[in-house]
């Protein structure tokens, strides 16, 4: 390096995944979440086996559920949607509660930026591999679920809720889309959780707060006199997916559900950068 | 390390590592954390930044890191401004603030490793290099496959530092470096300073020991309740200091008499001894005049305050936490 070009020295900024390949191996290796991963992925195959084991007789049981259990892909459904109600967004509030407070906490995250790492991208890294460790963990869930399901009730044709049949492949894709549908919906809780994140140093207080506003939003959202606030709840579109199983699938409630989604993950998303990129690091 | 040298050479004269001016942070109403400091760090020097805990060093120091927004002034670091263009002068800089932070349950290698993968301005190729060789400069190696959580204070104490040497640095800015470390550490991360300084690196070295500084610096600031007191050369700052002459003698009451019509000023009498400050007197004739009005003298010496007197001379108190 000579000494004219040495006065004027421009860092060389690579492009590069290392911040996101870092990130994801701190998530993946935190006993922590691997242990809640873990307990996330039993509880479908629990589910599974119930089913399996209070399988109502030709004739018999809940109609829902009852022409359903041809096709083992329902157990991969069943247990995503019953996490969903609590136990996923419990646990993507604790990880996106981590996502800030737990570097503020630690007092790593002064460190982060005088590295330097921009706040922008602090906020862009964080948040890309929140949204991967949500796909990770509901593809993780219907995975078990799914597997479980089909070794106990086979790969027979899906009942729908219009009460036709569609073929395991339709089934599958179905499930998928659901699958996705409600990663989406979590990924708008992440988001939020993130910008909750940037509010404290306390990487539990964080994710405590989140939860509480998860099931807030419920309660409310289960109070029919405030029929005109449901729309504007975050979880008020969570239970649509259930309308993907119908012949044919009925788009306009997960439509709105998306656009539900993409909201409330924008408005997260800006509230977290407006936050961080103005606040005094004193941890 | 010859990249650092040959860019402090092309400095203009006058241009500085870290200069700030009128740079001041208040929290809430009033309460000036740091109030109007003019800092000026030459490149190439080993900078004793002195302070009691509390008087503003490490605030100062998260501003020009661009940690914290100042309420007023402005900073370079390197010839940028911070915290506009940071993402400029921060790869450069080497940082240790307010004492060491990794994740507990990463290995010491682990950590440093993730520091270096979120520095976008670092070649990936030569990262495992680069970890091995500053741990080792620290003397970690044999605990680099441990988790952080292990080690001891001293320990984490050399993997921040570890962390700051992850690259070659232009500015070393240490916040109390030696905090935490046993005597046998201190002495090692010192040496390790003046190895860095010999290179080249400019080093701003926070610390609230006076020995410290007599020890490694070259130049040194003096904070007190925000704001600066005294910066110069630490040659310059003990030239300045006013020599004093100690009397040792079983008759104080008449020394001190005999240095009065001297024309001594600050003449004090204590237990067998009087003392005096030394000014333009010659000390031999001092002695002279002291034998011929029958003092009897035990012992005679011309005394240097040291850091520790000028300390207590400029602040007006004790080396004491600033509230």
């Amino acid at each position: 390096m000579s000494v004219a070009e040495a006065s004027t020295w421009r860092p060389h900024r690579r492009f590069s995944t290392r911040f996101y390949r870092s990130e994801l191996r701190l998530m993946s290796l935190r006993r922590r979440n691997i242990a809640g991963v873990a307990a996330l992925a039993a509880l479908p195959i629990v589910i599974a086996i119930v089913m399996f084991a209070t399988k109502p007789g030709p004739g018999e049981g809940p109609p829902l559920f009852a022409g359903m259990l041809d096709n083992g892909l329902i157990a991969a459904l069943a247990g995503l949607g019953i996490e969903l109600a609590l136990f996923l967004p419990i646990a993507v509030s604790v990880i996106a509660g981590d996502t800030i407070a737990g570097e503020a906490n630690i007092g790593t995250l002064r460190y982060l930026l005088t590295t330097p790492v921009g706040r922008v991208r602090l906020l862009a890294v964080k948040f890309a591999s929140l949204v991967t460790w949500i796909f990770a963990v509901v593809a993780i869930v219907g995975f078990t679920g799914g597997l479980t399901g089909v070794i106990l009730f086979g790969t027979g044709d899906m009942a729908t809720l219009s009460g036709t049949t569609i073929p395991f492949g339709e089934a599958f894709l179905r499930v998928l889309e659901a699958a996705v549908y409600m990663a989406l919906c979590l990924v708008a809780v992440g988001a939020i959780g993130m910008f909750v994140s940037t509010l404290t140093e306390q990487p539990i207080g964080g994710a405590v707060a989140m939860m509480m506003f998860v099931i807030i939003s419920q309660i409310l959202g289960a109070i029919t006199q405030l029929d005109w606030l449901h729309p504007y709840l975050i979880s008020h579109y969570w239970t649509s997916y259930i309308d993907l199983l119908r012949d044919p699938a009925a788009w306009d409630q997960v439509g709105m559900g998306l656009l539900s989604a993409l909201l409330w993950t924008a408005l997260g998303l800006s509230a977290a950068w407006a936050r961080l990129t103005t606040k005094d690091i004193t941890s | 390390m010859t990249k650092a040298t040959s860019v402090a050479a092309a400095r203009e004269p006058g241009s500085r590592a870290v200069r700030t001016r009128g740079l001041s942070k208040s929290y809430g109403k009033g309460v000036l954390a740091v109030d109007g400091l003019d800092l000026d760090v030459p490149y190439g020097a080993v900078f004793g930044f002195l302070g009691p805990n509390g008087c503003g060093k490490t605030t100062t120091i998260r501003m020009l890191l661009g940690l914290i927004a100042a309420t007023d002034g402005t900073a370079e670091v390197l010839g940028e401004p911070v915290p506009e263009r940071s993402a400029v002068a921060l790869p450069r800089v080497g940082a240790l603030v307010e004492g060491p932070a990794f994740h507990p349950y990463l290995s010491g290698a682990d950590n440093l490793r993730r520091l270096d993968a979120v520095d976008r301005t670092t070649d990936p190729a030569t990262a495992e290099e680069r970890v091995s060789a500053a741990l080792d400069r620290v003397g970690l190696v044999a605990a680099a496959r441990k988790r952080y959580r292990q080690y001891s204070l001293g320990m984490k104490q050399r993997l921040a530092i570890a962390g700051a040497l992850l690259r070659p640095r232009e500015l070393l800015i240490l916040d109390e470096p030696t905090n935490g470390l046993d005597p046998q550490g201190t002495r090692e991360v010192r040496s390790l300073i003046a190895q860095l300084a010999a290179d080249g690196v400019t080093v701003m070295l926070s610390t609230h020991l006076l020995s410290e500084v007599e020890q490694v610096c070259s130049h040194v600031a003096v904070m007190h309740k925000g704001k600066l007191i005294t910066q110069s050369s630490l040659a310059d700052l003990r030239a300045s200091a006013v020599p004093g002459v100690r009397v040792e003698t079983a008759s104080p009451e008449a020394a001190a008499e005999v240095l009065r019509e001297e024309g001594l000023a600050d003449v004090a009498v204590a237990p067998g001894a009087a003392t005096a400050l030394l000014g333009g007197a010659e000390p031999e004739k001092l002695v002279d005049a002291l034998v011929r009005a029958g003092v009897p003298v035990r012992g005679f010496a011309v005394v240097r305050p040291d850091l520790e007197d000028l300390f207590v001379s400029l602040t007006g108190e004790g080396f004491d936490v600033s509230g």
